[in-house]
Parts: structure tokens; C-alpha cells; sequence
């Protein structure tokens, strides 16, 4: 029962943030100068009257702003979307086709970065002060410190251009035909550039984090006493340093998460990856509202999401934290 | 107006030559082969008729024709039409088009199909086209091969309407009494060009294939053509470095990335082939505004900027100094107008005599400069104005924006200074007398007379040329007006840019027009 009245709550609690979100973005989006049909007019090299008023009928520039907003929010809450007259589809369509793209793309950066950073973290902070702690130490800093699409770049003029070993653009071989496992290895292939540039910078601030716990977490009584009880340095370090130390880095992580989708802009331009971020940046410069909105709106859903996997994620390694939720 | 008694006046093929229709292959062509090339940004929808955006028309200009193509010095060649001829009082042009023309659906292509085009669908949804063919009293389909056109009144340059960005020939029975822009058929891009739509994955690339009915016998020659989107400049630039890519035009490549991709033994470079645009880059001064009112400052501005060297350092030696408002890749450019060489002393005079003295921190004043959001470049040109007119103690700020941000506010005339390029279509009453006749100053309207300068003199001349029937005549009035527009300094010009076409060495006979790469490529081949 009370469980129940919780998950009524969270949901409850949950739309309203939508809505919220919503009416923010509907409002953000329109505050910005210009519209669509300038924008269109603008990249046509001629324009008049006609086709500028043909366009905001399209639309439905022309009606008041608060029907324009009460129309959107009406239309979210029946899970509408809407539809870009500029693409000629409905967004829903649009983000589904893209979704795919970015999933794979961040989904990999995520399970690199944290998979990776997570070893080198704990690796270095067993070794806090010795010389491999210093070589991590200082090859996440220059990580950390690379823009992105530098690092993209770098990557294509080594791996593509150099060594010719790795496809530089796209998600897929154009025009090829392969057999299914092929194909799979052609997607494969072509993600592994994007992949690491993305994961790059997340890599070198889980490694830090989890280095810094890992240390903290040497030094408690706990790990001391298992050490004098005689457990093995392996198991010391797999069920009682690194199961305490990992908390502050997942929910770090849980919290990148969402950046990490708006992040993989720069990574899907440079790497020309037909995924979300990409569609956003042309929505934007675009002024395609429709598909703006529906984009941020799918964005903040899946930023709720992942922040609920990650609480749910850290109750399970942490079991004192729902108990302390019940007492509360 | 010359009222020379015209005999009857053909302007038709036999003048250019043959016909290259059902003609035999140079050695060496050879059928068959892959093109990839790259479209950025990615078009909206595939219906040139529809969306007249850069890249639109770029990849729509395989996929649609109109009557006419234009060779590099704009005189007008076969294109679905074979012959046509004007009226000798310049009201009535009747074309012939070349039998057998399909659809990609495998419909036939007929008159009919012109005249729905130019009357309905163009006249709806193709701003630039409806400012000539609202000019038409009639347009009839007498026989399935001839379409006539006739005018209210003359205008000269009907000829120059009839490229494939302007009036692309689409299906009357596909579009006729339906909403064009919902039209279910935009998806498929049913046009009559030598390629067709195969496949379009968006936000990864747009595959074309050959229309097998096409007219003209044995064309084109390449098999397959892939627009990839590559949305980074430097992306673009090692694609075509690597061959992953054997075309890039229009400002795919930065200026700046020209000098080594030129150096490449893979890659042949052109700046042919954009003749039909002529693109010309000015700075716009907001002549509503004090001290941009006054013609001496605005000659000023252009005695304070060192042309040659923008072009030498900022455009690494592509494009030329333009000397007034007509492109001299175009038609009726006049050499002869008053010069304004690199002179900051001459500048400075000029300030001083309007009485704009320099404060205390040496400033005369300070505007604000609205940098265009087209790319890494735009914002090199703004810092070399920004540079040179500081040294005359003319301050400038530079604003960034976005294409949204910068359509709105130059339309709106919320602007000091900026720096539009626009297109000149192949003749001054298509592409440059718009920038500044006074019934074209329209708030809201991109790529009006922005500036807001108005000279009735100018307008009269203008008017005067549009209408008149002998080229004599029409050089006279142009060349006229070119003179008080640049003593005037309606506007400070700049470049006419030159954009480099790149192609792979084994690439041959792409850019054959005045149209270069928005042509058909019909008769590309790989060697």
C-alpha cells in the first residue's frame, strides 16, 4: 500500500516536471529571434511576402502565443509530438529514427567510460603514489583536458586517413552489401572513432573519482580489519574497497548521463552520426520549433529515467540507503 | 525604349552549335561508376519547386530540369526545350520541347506539365520565380511538344528565368488541386532529370540513380551518385583528402583548407560553374542610421578597406575585388565607375569634412556589425573590416548570431552593419537591381533593399533596362546606373567570391554550365 502511494507520487510528481520542462522550453524556443520561415528565407537568397506568411500559417505562427502554448502542452499530454513541416514528417518519426543512432553511440561512450574509468580509478588508488598511479594519473588529465572534436579529428587523421584501418564517417558503409553478422560488423566498426572520442572525457572523470574513493576508502577500519583477518588482497579490494567506493562515481554518472546525450552534438557532427544530438543542432539553427520541442521533451523523459535507473542502481550497492529512505 | 523593327528573332540552338542530343560519344566517356559527393546542410524535402534552400537546389538539379541551361557567359542552351524563339515586340517567346521526355514515374512529360508548373505550382510556392512569371498574361499548350508564353508587358530578361532552380518542371497530374506542401509525392521527388531518388536516409546521405527513360540518348554516363551530410568543415575537408569523397562545391571546403587541398595530385580545382549565381559579398550599412546616411562615410568606409589584400589573406587569392553592384562574371557589368582604391588618408578626409572628429580615445563612432552565421569565414571577413576601419577611427563591435537570429534581424532592419552575399540569377534584373530599387524596400523580407537606399534616379534607370528589348540598350541604362550607384556607395562591395569545385582527377566533364554543380551532371563520367 504504501509502496503504491509512493509510485503514485513519483508519478504524479514525475508529470509535473514534464509540464514544467515543457512550458520552459516552449517559452525558451520562441524567446529566440527569428522564426522559421525567416530562417528558410534566409538560406533561399530570395523571399516575399507571400511565402513568408504561406510558412507561419504552416505553423500556426500566426495565432496568439498563449493558444500557441496551450495547443503544445495539450498535444504533449496526449503524447503528441507534433509535425515538422520543414521535414515534412512527424516528429515522433523523425526522433524514432534517430534514437537508435544515439542510443548505440552514448549507450557505448557510457559503458566505456565507466567500465574503463572505474578500473583505472581503483587501479591507480591501489597504487596511490606509485608510478603507474602517476602515468593514469596524468593520461586522464590529458583526456580531461582534449576537446572533443579535436580528439575526433586527431583519431579520423590517424586511424582513416593514416592507417586506413577504421571507417571516419557515418554509421554504416554507404552503398555496401553485407551479410547480417557483416553488417553488424560494419556498424561496429564505424562506431568505434565516436565511441571513444565521446567516452574520452567521462573516462578521465570517473578514473579520477574513483581513484580519490578508492583512497579515501584504504584507509577505514573495515578494509584494515579484512586485511587482518586474512582475505586476499584481490578480495579485499573487489568486495569491500571497491563495492563503497563506487557509490559516489555511479551517481556522478547518473548525473552525466543526460549531458551525455546533448554532448554527442559535437561527436555526431564530426563524425557525420545520424543520431538525436545532430537533429537538435539542425532543429535549432533551423528555428524548426515542432521538432525542437519534441526533442527536449524526449531529452528531459530520458534524463528522468536514467536519474530513477541510477537511485534504483545505487539502493541495490547500498542497501543502508533505502533502509534510511523507510526510516524517513 | 528602341523601336527597331526586329525581324523575327531566334535565339535557338542552331546558334550553340550542336545539339548534344543522341550525339556520339568523345572517346573516352565511359558508362557506368560511382559518384560520392556531400550535401551540406542536409535539404528539408527534395522538391526544388517546393524549397529553394542552397543545398535543395543543389541536389534537386538532378532530379529536375526546366527548358533552358545556361552556358558560362549565360547564354541560354537547349534544356528540355530544343528551340525557342521571341516575338518581335518581346511579348510572346514559344518554346519546342524535345519529344520523348518522361517522368521518373514513366509518365510522359508534356506542355501541359510546363505551363501547370509555371502558372500554378511556381506561382504558389517559389517566391523568386513569382516575381517573372507574375509578369506572364498567358501561358498555353497548343501541342504536347510547345508551350507559349505571353507577356503583359516586356521583359528582358524572361529568357534567364528558365534554369532548373527557378522554374523545375514538375507532374501536373502528381500535384494539381492538392496542397502542394502536404503532397504525399514530395516524399518520392518525382522529377524528369537524368537521376532519380532511390533511397534517402536522413541525417546520413541521399542516393541517386539513373533515370533509365531519359531523354537524351545514352545519358548520363555515371551510374550512382551519394550526397553524404557531413556537417563538420573539417571532416569534409579529410573525406575528399582520403577519397571517401570525389566532389565537394559551393563553401564545403573553408577558404582556408583551399591552398593544400589544391596541392593534392588526386584533386583537379575549378572556380568555373557558378556563373548563373555570380555570388557577391558586400558590408550593408543601414542607411537609415546616422553617420551610414551620409554617402562620404559610406565612401569612406570603402577608401578605409584594402580589397585586394581581404581577398589575398582572408580568401587565399580566390574570387576579385568587386568594383560596383554588377558581377563582371554577368551580363551589362561596366568596368568604367568611379574607383575607390586602398586610401585611409582619403578616408580620414572624408570623415573629417562631415564633421566626424575622432574623441578623446580617438573613436569617430562606433557601430555595431552583424556577422552572417554561414561559416568560419564570415567571421574572418568581419575581423579584417573590424581591423581596417579602426584605423580610421570608425570602431566597430561585432555581433554573432545564429541563421535565425541574423535572417530576422536583417530583414527587420534591426542592423548596423552586415555583410550579405547574394546571388545575381544571370542578369541585373533578376539578381541586383532588387538590392536597391525603392519599391524594393520591404521590412521583414530577407534580401530586399535592406540598406533602405533610394535614389529615384536609380529607380528609373532600373525600371527603364528591365523592359527594354536590345542588349545595346539595356547596357546603356546599366551601365548608367552602375556609375551613380557606385558614386553613391549605396553599399560597400567587396569580393565576388569564387567558391572552389573540387573533383577527384578521374572525374571528367562535371561542371559543363553556368550552373556548374546544380546542373544535371548528365554528362559527368569517370575516366
Amino acid at each position: 500500500m504504501r509502496m503504491l502511494a509512493g509510485l503514485a507520487a513519483w508519478i504524479a510528481r514525475t508529470l509535473a516536471v514534464i509540464l514544467v520542462i515543457a512550458s520552459v522550453n516552449f517559452a525558451l524556443v520562441h524567446a529566440a529571434p527569428g522564426d522559421p520561415a525567416q530562417v528558410i528565407a534566409g538560406q533561399s537568397g530570395a523571399s516575399d511576402e507571400t511565402l513568408l506568411r504561406q510558412l507561419r500559417a504552416e505553423y500556426g505562427l500566426d495565432k496568439p502565443y498563449a493558444v500557441q502554448l496551450a495547443t503544445y502542452l495539450g498535444r504533449v499530454l496526449r503524447l503528441d509530438l507534433g509535425y515538422s513541416y520543414r521535414q515534412q514528417r512527424p516528429v515522433l518519426g523523425l526522433v524514432l529514427e534517430r534514437l537508435p543512432a544515439t542510443l548505440l553511440l552514448t549507450g557505448t561512450a557510457f559503458a566505456l567510460a565507466l567500465g574503463f574509468g572505474i578500473l583505472l580509478g581503483t587501479l591507480s588508488g591501489v597504487r596511490a603514489g606509485r608510478w603507474s598511479d602517476t602515468l593514469i594519473g596524468l593520461v586522464a588529465l590529458v583526456l580531461y583536458a582534449m576537446p572533443v572534436f579535436w580528439l575526433g579529428l586527431m583519431l579520423v587523421l590517424v586511424f582513416s586517413v593514416q592507417l586506413e584501418w577504421l571507417p571516419a564517417f557515418g554509421y554504416r558503409s554507404v552503398g555496401a552489401t553485407f551479410s547480417p553478422l557483416g553488417q553488424v560488423g560494419d556498424v561496429l566498426a564505424h562506431l568505434v572513432l565516436p565511441a571513444l572520442s565521446l567516452a574520452a572525457v567521462y573516462l578521465a572523470v570517473y578514473a579520477r573519482l574513483m581513484r580519490t574513493a578508492i583512497v579515501e576508502v584504504a584507509a577505514q577500519d573495515y578494509v584494515k580489519t579484512a586485511r587482518a583477518k586474512g582475505l586476499t588482497r584481490g578480495r579485499v579490494i573487489r568486495d569491500h574497497m571497491i563495492r563503497n567506493a563506487i557509490l559516489p562515481v555511479v551517481t556522478v554518472a547518473g548525473m552525466q548521463a543526460g549531458a551525455l546525450v546533448g554532448g554527442s552534438v559535437v561527436v555526431e557532427t564530426v563524425f557525420a552520426w545520424p543520431g538525436l544530438g545532430r537533429l537538435v543542432f539542425e532543429a535549432l539553427s533551423q528555428r524548426d520549433y515542432p521538432v525542437l520541442l519534441g526533442l527536449f521533451l524526449v531529452m528531459s523523459v530520458l534524463v528522468i529515467l536514467i536519474n530513477m535507473l541510477t537511485d534504483l542502481l545505487a539502493r541495490l550497492i547500498d542497501p543502508r540507503i533505502a533502509a534510511s529512505a523507510r526510516a524517513a | 525604349m528602341n523601336r527597331r523593327d526586329f525581324a523575327k528573332l531566334v535565339l535557338a540552338a542552331g546558334a550553340a552549335g550542336p545539339i548534344p542530343f543522341g550525339i556520339t560519344r568523345a572517346a573516352g566517356q565511359t558508362r557506368g561508376g560511382i559518384l560520392n559527393t556531400v550535401i551540406q546542410p542536409e535539404p528539408p524535402i527534395l522538391v526544388s519547386a517546393l524549397n529553394q534552400q542552397a543545398p535543395t537546389l543543389t541536389v534537386c538539379g538532378k532530379i529536375y530540369e526546366s527548358l533552358l541551361t545556361y552556358d558560362f557567359d549565360l547564354t541560354p542552351r537547349p534544356g528540355m526545350a530544343q528551340s525557342w524563339e521571341r516575338s518581335p515586340d518581346g511579348l510572346t517567346y514559344t518554346f519546342k520541347l524535345f519529344p520523348g521526355i518522361t517522368f521518373h514515374d514513366g509518365s510522359p512529360m508534356t506542355s501541359e506539365d510546363v505551363v501547370f508548373s509555371v502558372t500554378k505550382a511556381l506561382m504558389e510556392a517559389h517566391a523568386r520565380a513569382r516575381g517573372t512569371f507574375a509578369r506572364l498574361a498567358s501561358a498555353e499548350a497548343p501541342d504536347p511538344l510547345t508551350v507559349v508564353f505571353k507577356l503583359k508587358a516586356p521583359f528582358a530578361p524572361f529568357l534567364h528565368a528558365f534554369d532548373a532552380t527557378t522554374a523545375p518542371i514538375i507532374s501536373k497530374a502528381l500535384y494539381e488541386n492538392t496542397d502542394l506542401r502536404q503532397n504525399p509525392n514530395n516524399a518520392r521527388a518525382i522529377g524528369t532529370g537524368p537521376f532519380k531518388l532511390k533511397e534517402w536516409v536522413k541525417g546520413s546521405h541521399i542516393h541517386l540513380v539513373r533515370h533509365e527513360g531519359y531523354y537524351r540518348k545514352g545519358e548520363p554516363y555515371l551510374d550512382e551518385i551519394y550526397y553524404r551530410v557531413i556537417p563538420d568543415a573539417a571532416s569534409r575537408a579529410v573525406a575528399l583528402e582520403s577519397g571517401t569523397i570525389q566532389l565537394t562545391q559551393w563553401n564545403d571546403v573553408e577558404a582556408f583548407d583551399v591552398p593544400r587541398l589544391k596541392a593534392l595530385p588526386n584533386l583537379d580545382m575549378t572556380t568555373k560553374g557558378y556563373e548563373f549565381y555570380a555570388p557577391h559579398l558586400w558590408l550593408e550599412m543601414n542607411t537609415r542610421i546616422a553617420p551610414m546616411n551620409d554617402k562620404r562615410f559610406r565612401q569612406a568606409v570603402l577608401y578605409a578597406i584594402d580589397r585586394e589584400a581581404l581577398r589575398k589573406r582572408v580568401f587565399f587569392g580566390l574570387g576579385k575585388v568587386a568594383t560596383g553592384p554588377v558581377s563582371s562574371k554577368t551580363r551589362f557589368y561596366e568596368p568604367d565607375v568611379p574607383k575607390y582604391e586602398y586610401a585611409p588618408a582619403k578616408a580620414v578626409a572624408l570623415l573629417d569634412a562631415m564633421g566626424l572628429k575622432p574623441g578623446a580615445d580617438g573613436k569617430r563612432v562606433t557601430l555595431k556589425y552583424l556577422v552572417p552565421p554561414y561559416g568560419e569565414m564570415w567571421q574572418r571577413v568581419a575581423e579584417y573590416v573590424r581591423q581596417s576601419l579602426g584605423k580610421v577611427g570608425i570602431d566597430i563591435v561585432l555581433e554573432g548570431i545564429d541563421v535565425g537570429g541574423w535572417a530576422a534581424r536583417c530583414g527587420n532592419w534591426e542592423f548596423e552593419i552586415s555583410a550579405p552575399w547574394t546571388y545575381q540569377y544571370g542578369d541585373p534584373a533578376l539578381g541586383v537591381s532588387r538590392s536597391y530599387i525603392s519599391s524594393n524596400i520591404r521590412k521583414g523580407i530577407l534580401f530586399s533593399n535592406t540598406a533602405g537606399y533610394s535614389n529615384p534616379e536609380v529607380d528609373r534607370l532600373f525600371e527603364e533596362a528591365a523592359v527594354a528589348q536590345d542588349d545595346a540598350t539595356r547596357q546603356k541604362l546599366y551601365s548608367q546606373v552602375q556609375k551613380i550607384l557606385v558614386e553613391d556607395a549605396a553599399v560597400a562591395w567587396l569580393m565576388e567570391l569564387d567558391f572552389p569545385t573540387f573533383t577527384d582527377k578521374h572525374i571528367k566533364d562535371l561542371v559543363v554550365t553556368g550552373s556548374g554543380v546544380n546542373d544535371t551532371f548528365a554528362r559527368a563520367y569517370r575516366a
